[in-house]
């Protein structure tokens, strides 16, 4: 267990928590410090103007606010910065790569691989790759503690035609910290390209992207801090010279002919369209904010409170927990259910105390189908959240087993 | 007592009247809530009259959606199907007894909507 010194204090830091919300849905997005709040004003108000474009003082201070972003976020995450393309979120960035780079490497008779624990977004994609290609999607299993299994990605490797491995790198229904390094490199060796997405994982763990060495890592802006509308593209570079672009229009082309263009160099091929200035602006100071506090002490901060999570539920009776329960393979979301209250109602009544869980499939409805359950309550932390959070949430999970009179 | 939780609430939540199949049935329909996964299924018996003179409501939900299946079933059967095809939202909600919100009307909707799908083959959102 992470020693209570390595808890963070930052909770002032948060406004709207001051209305006194006990926040425990940070896997769904997460509250903004005033740093972002207040870059993305000051933007507004001081800098606005459109990028890349503009020959006059303000439009070059509003591209170097912009490019400047991308590159401390591409150095927050340990990308190369023409690598770093901005996208409007996770979902998008996976999408960019199952059509940009699927219709390129992806051909009938091929699979992609997934994994029962992937959200939505990690599994529409590529099903829809595969339809209109033709390929197989296949899944991984995820075992009763939550894990996947690397004996069983070696054996669908073997086949020789897997061309792509998407997986989570922390799953957002069972906190489980895949291998995600040891499955892109077994995915590499396999012949087949790997896509990690970090949603749940750039907010809480040092990750750096370069040394966990997939071909594609996505995360998106809102669940770290920032704010929504603004996801992020790591990619190889060879590969993403090699795609063609998704999305086209203006600021991705280098010269435009009445039947024919060619592309603007990396990363802005793959950026059509004004980008979300603000928002990515409001991104830098995101990855800012967690850059000064360190991302081991957020890791350990996030350790503490799911192991005190795990801990305090077991004094609720008739409940049970989902997921790996060493800290060491897990992240901080903690799902559960108790015997006679339906998860929805379990949110309604943590409401009434002003404590916000989720309910329901999590966009996760293959694994739902898996773990045999219809949906989870679900508590996730960030760095703002406290013990005494987690106690308001026992004290609610209590009342509700009254009121229901179990 | 709880004024959303009410006791008649949770009695049909825990004790859901009229639930499960029907075989042989005249009319079905099976349905999801989106949002939150909760399914819910009817199998309706109909004699030659057009009246229901049975039903099963079938599935898995929360106390809300539950038990607004539970309750409806009671009224539906001994309707006429026609009747039923034209109930609209505030049936339902009235029966329920309770101050909907509206993050919870589709848990309490969901079983009207259901019972639109099977006696008219429209399944949308009762309004």
């Amino acid at each position: 267990m992470a020693s209570v010194a390595a808890r963070l204090d930052v909770r002032a830091d948060f406004p709207l928590l001051a209305g006194g919300v006990a926040y425990l849905d940070s896997a769904a997005t997460s509250q903004k410090p005033e740093p972002v709040i207040a870059a993305i004003d000051s933007y507004y108000r001081h800098s606005n103007a459109n990028i890349h474009r503009g020959v006059y003082a303000l439009a070059q201070e509003a591209t170097d606010l912009f490019e400047g972003a991308r590159e401390r976020i591409a150095a927050f995450a340990g990308g190369e910065t023409a690598a770093t393309i901005f996208t409007r979120n996770a979902t998008e960035g996976i999408n960019l790569v199952a059509y940009a780079w699927g219709a390129q490497n992806v051909h009938e008779g091929d699979e992609v691989l997934i994994t029962h624990m992937e959200h939505h977004s990690n599994i529409v994609p590529w099903q829809l790759l595969c339809q209109r290609q033709g390929a197989k999607l296949r899944y991984l299993h995820v075992s009763e503690d939550g894990r996947l299994s690397l004996d069983e990605l070696d054996e669908v490797l073997s086949s020789g035609r897997v061309k792509m491995v998407g997986v989570a790198h922390v799953s957002n229904v069972l906190g489980t910290i895949n291998p995600v390094a040891e499955i892109a490199a077994r995915a590499r060796a396999a012949g087949a390209a790997s896509l990690i997405d970090g949603s749940q994982a750039m907010p809480q763990l040092p990750v750096n992207v370069s040394e966990i060495g997939a071909d594609f890592y996505v995360w998106t802006g809102h669940k770290a801090l920032g704010p929504t509308g603004i996801g992020v593209l790591h990619g190889r570079r060879e590969l993403l010279e090699a795609m063609p672009p998704f999305l086209g229009g203006g600021d991705m082309i280098a010269t435009v002919g009445f039947d024919s263009s060619t592309w603007n160099e990396l990363p802005w091929k793959f950026e059509a369209g004004t980008s979300p200035i603000a928002e990515g602006v409001g991104l830098g100071a995101a990855v800012d904010y967690l850059g000064s506090l360190g991302m081991e002490a957020v890791r350990a901060h996030e350790r503490d409170l799911t192991g005190y999570t795990l801990e305090r539920l077991t004094e609720v009776e008739g409940l049970r927990t989902f997921g790996p329960t060493d800290l060491d393979h897990r992240g901080g979301v903690v799902s559960f259910e108790i015997q006679g209250i339906h998860p929805h109602d379990l949110a309604e009544l943590c409401d009434r105390e002003a404590v916000c869980i989720r309910a329901g499939h999590h966009c996760a409805q293959p694994l739902m189908r898996e773990m045999g359950i219809p949906a989870t309550a679900r508590a996730s932390f960030h760095v703002y959240n406290t013990r005494e959070d987690v106690d308001r949430l026992i004290v609610a999970l209590q009342k509700a087993r009254e009121v229901f009179e179990l | 007592m709880d004024d959303f939780y009410r006791d008649y609430i949770l009695d049909h939540y825990k004790n859901p009247r009229n639930f499960g199949t029907l075989e042989p049935h005249d009319l079905e329909h099976h349905d999801v809530n989106p949002l939150c996964g909760d399914e819910l299924g009817v199998h309706v018996v109909v004699d030659e009259g057009g009246k229901i003179t049975d039903l099963r409501f079938h599935g898995q939900g929360c106390a809300i959606s539950q038990a607004s299946a539970s309750i409806a079933s009671e009224e539906l059967i001994g309707m006429k199907v026609d009747e039923a095809a034209a109930l609209d939202a505030d049936w339902v909600i009235e029966l329920l007894g309770i101050d909907i919100s509206p993050t919870r009307r589709k848990c309490a909707l969901l079983s009207l909507k259901v019972m639109r799908g099977a006696t008219t083959g429209d399944a949308s959102w009762p309004e």
